[in-house]
């Protein structure tokens, strides 16, 4: 905690990435459907105004689009807010993208109840669900502003379709820059051994303050940073779980279709064991500050603290 | 290729349209109407007009055809069967187990076929996306989409042709089949589309059209809108929903529904005739 940098969000870690390897990379073109600023795409349509494409409020469009420039050669980067995409042209996702395999990066910004003020209506609380479930699609969801930054080189670097799930709101800065971003690697960030803590986007770091917390009341969390929903790191949370025997998965997203219910499936299969998944449960967001939203619906740290206390 | 005259290419559409008959009698269900309809400018195109090498069915060079009505796929197989993308006798397999041919395309297996689709309104927008990476790398080549009439419900066909004037795609043609039907009914009375014409042209589209049986009107239309120069070409193309077959012409009901082997007979008796 005491040497805490400075808040950014994930959407800006994209953003500043997106504009260093639009220098680096020739192939790389950008959709945008009129979110432009608030994707954090801007300043690469400034500098590179003949590989920026902007459609207008025309999210299946722009997901089409997208898929042509592909299966022509590009690496297509189509950004908006989740609720729009893959909110709102999911049948293109799955058609023109996944099924075709082509090399579209879908940039879902404005995630979670962490979108605050914009209440229920822009507050993506279903995106992992819709998109962990169509084939061909890798699922990532960076801690922090370090993380989203390497979470779309190794996108690009990826060939075929990949959805980033991005953060509006400025959450702490905790991963190391040069710790290295492998897609589908969960990461162990803090080891223990009384129950496996698994979570997800900006969640992570939350997780890792309340399992600072428990530890001085005696209680050991193993912390993973699960970014990959999909494909799911078997292996890292299957070792954590044997030795820990017992569960819990955190994400700002609905509880149904999740982060925490692709360990449940996995889980169920190979090693199940008591489980707990916090997430929204069941229910619509509404306007209000991140802080108070997750207190409001059960993801504050201290819900997270008492949720451990209650599987031991 | 091009140096086949109208007789020929007659020729060429009437075996198509066999193929036709015969796969989807075979296949137990599939589109007959849109597909027959669409025959004679599909055979005009990969035998005339398009730019492509179908042995090197990559070529980046090459002019795309985006087929955005799924449905209409046994044309496409059918035609880029006889051009020579892959064997004929795969035809066969249409709507099979283990199949190249789905029942809607899918652009990974099959050479020749450059866009997965059948829910409508999608290729389109592909096809713009195609435009624009053309336009990116400063290359010649165009993309042909073809769409139906009744896919115009589609909301994002309209995001697709706003886009297109946006950007002047002169590499851009759209070939709508106007046939009238469309799977429950006459597209008049399920949504009436009212004056295409005028629709694209406010949406800056320049707008051609076209009989779409009348073979010197087809070639004449195509080579129009590959030289236009200015931006997005629309060509309605009025055809006869079932053509070839007398008894499927102009009827909604052989939309969506495939011949039984007796009709198919008849088809085929009928198509052998008319040459």
């Amino acid at each position: 905690m005491a040497k805490e940098n400075k808040l950014r969000s994930t959407r800006e870690g994209f953003g500043d990435a997106l504009l260093a390897l639009g220098h680096k990379n020739k192939n790389i073109v950008v959709v945008s459907a009129d979110l432009a600023e608030s994707t954090r795409i801007s300043s690469f349509a400034k500098k590179y105004p003949d590989r920026f494409i902007e459609v207008g409020v025309a999210e299946q469009n722009m997901m089409g689009v997208a898929a042509g420039l592909a299966l022509s050669g590009k690496i297509a980067i189509a950004a908006s807010f989740a609720v729009f995409s893959p909110g709102r042209n999911w049948d293109q996702l799955r058609v023109s993208v996944c099924y075709s395999q082509a090399n579209v990066k879908i940039i879902g910004t404005h995630t979670g109840l962490g979108a605050g003020e914009d209440g229920a209506s822009h507050q993506a609380l279903e995106d992992i669900a819709i998109t962990r479930c169509l084939p061909n699609l890798v699922v990532i969801a960076p801690a922090d502003y370090n993380e989203a930054k390497k979470a779309l080189v190794a996108a690009v670097e990826h060939k075929g379709p990949v959805y980033l799930r991005l953060a509006r709101q400025n959450t702490a800065v905790f991963t190391s820059e040069k710790n290295v971003f492998k897609i589908g690697q969960a990461q162990v960030i803090k080891k223990g051994q009384d129950v496996t803590l698994i979570a997800c986007g900006p969640m992570v770091y939350e997780a890792l303050e309340a399992a600072k917390k428990l530890a001085t009341e005696n209680i050991s969390v193993e912390v993973i940073n699960c970014h990959t929903i999909k494909p799911l790191d078997q292996k890292t949370i299957l070792a954590s779980v044997k030795k820990t025997k017992k569960v819990v998965s955190l994400e700002d997203h609905q509880i149904h279709g999740g982060l925490g219910s692709a360990i449940a499936e996995m889980l169920a299969e190979n090693f199940p064991v008591p489980m707990k998944l916090m997430g929204v449960d069941d229910t619509f967001g509404e306007s209000g500050k991140p802080e108070e939203l997750y207190k409001k619906y059960a993801l504050s740290q201290e819900h997270i603290i008492s949720t451990i206390k209650n599987i031991l | 290729m091009s140096s086949l005259n109208t007789s020929d290419l007659k020729k060429i559409a009437n075996q198509i349209r066999q193929d036709i008959i015969t796969m989807l009698v075979r296949a137990g269900s599939g589109h007959p109407a849109g597909a027959l309809g669409m025959t004679d400018i599909f055979t005009i195109l990969y035998f005339k007009i398009l730019n492509h090498t179908p042995h090197q069915a990559l070529s980046p060079i090459r002019d795309r055809l985006v087929l955005s009505c799924g449905h209409y796929c046994p044309v496409l197989y059918a035609t880029l069967a006889r051009a020579g993308y892959f064997p004929l006798v795969e035809l066969k397999s249409l709507r099979k187990i283990n199949s190249r041919l789905q029942g809607h395309p899918h652009n990974l297996p099959l050479p020749g076929v450059e866009n997965s689709s059948g829910p409508l309104g999608q290729g389109i927008s592909q096809a713009v996306g195609m435009a624009l990476a053309a336009k990116i790398d400063k290359a010649k080549y165009h993309i042909f989409c073809i769409t139906s009439d009744a896919e115009h419900n589609e909301g994002q066909l309209w995001e697709a042709v706003m886009t297109a004037n946006k950007y002047k795609l002169n590499n851009l043609i759209n070939v709508v089949d106007c046939n009238g039907i469309q799977i429950d009914g006459q597209v008049k009375d399920i949504m009436p589309l009212l004056s295409l014409r005028k629709k694209y042209e406010s949406f800056g589209w320049k707008v051609l059209e076209t009989n779409g049986h009348n073979y010197g009107q087809i070639i004449t239309t195509l080579k129009q809108a590959k030289n236009h120069g200015a931006g997005p070409v629309v060509i309605l193309a009025h055809t006869i929903p079932g053509k070839g077959v007398s008894f499927m012409e102009n009827k909604y009901q052989w939309h969506g529904q495939a011949p039984k082997q007796e009709q198919g007979e008849k088809a085929l008796h009928e198509l052998r005739q008319a040459i």
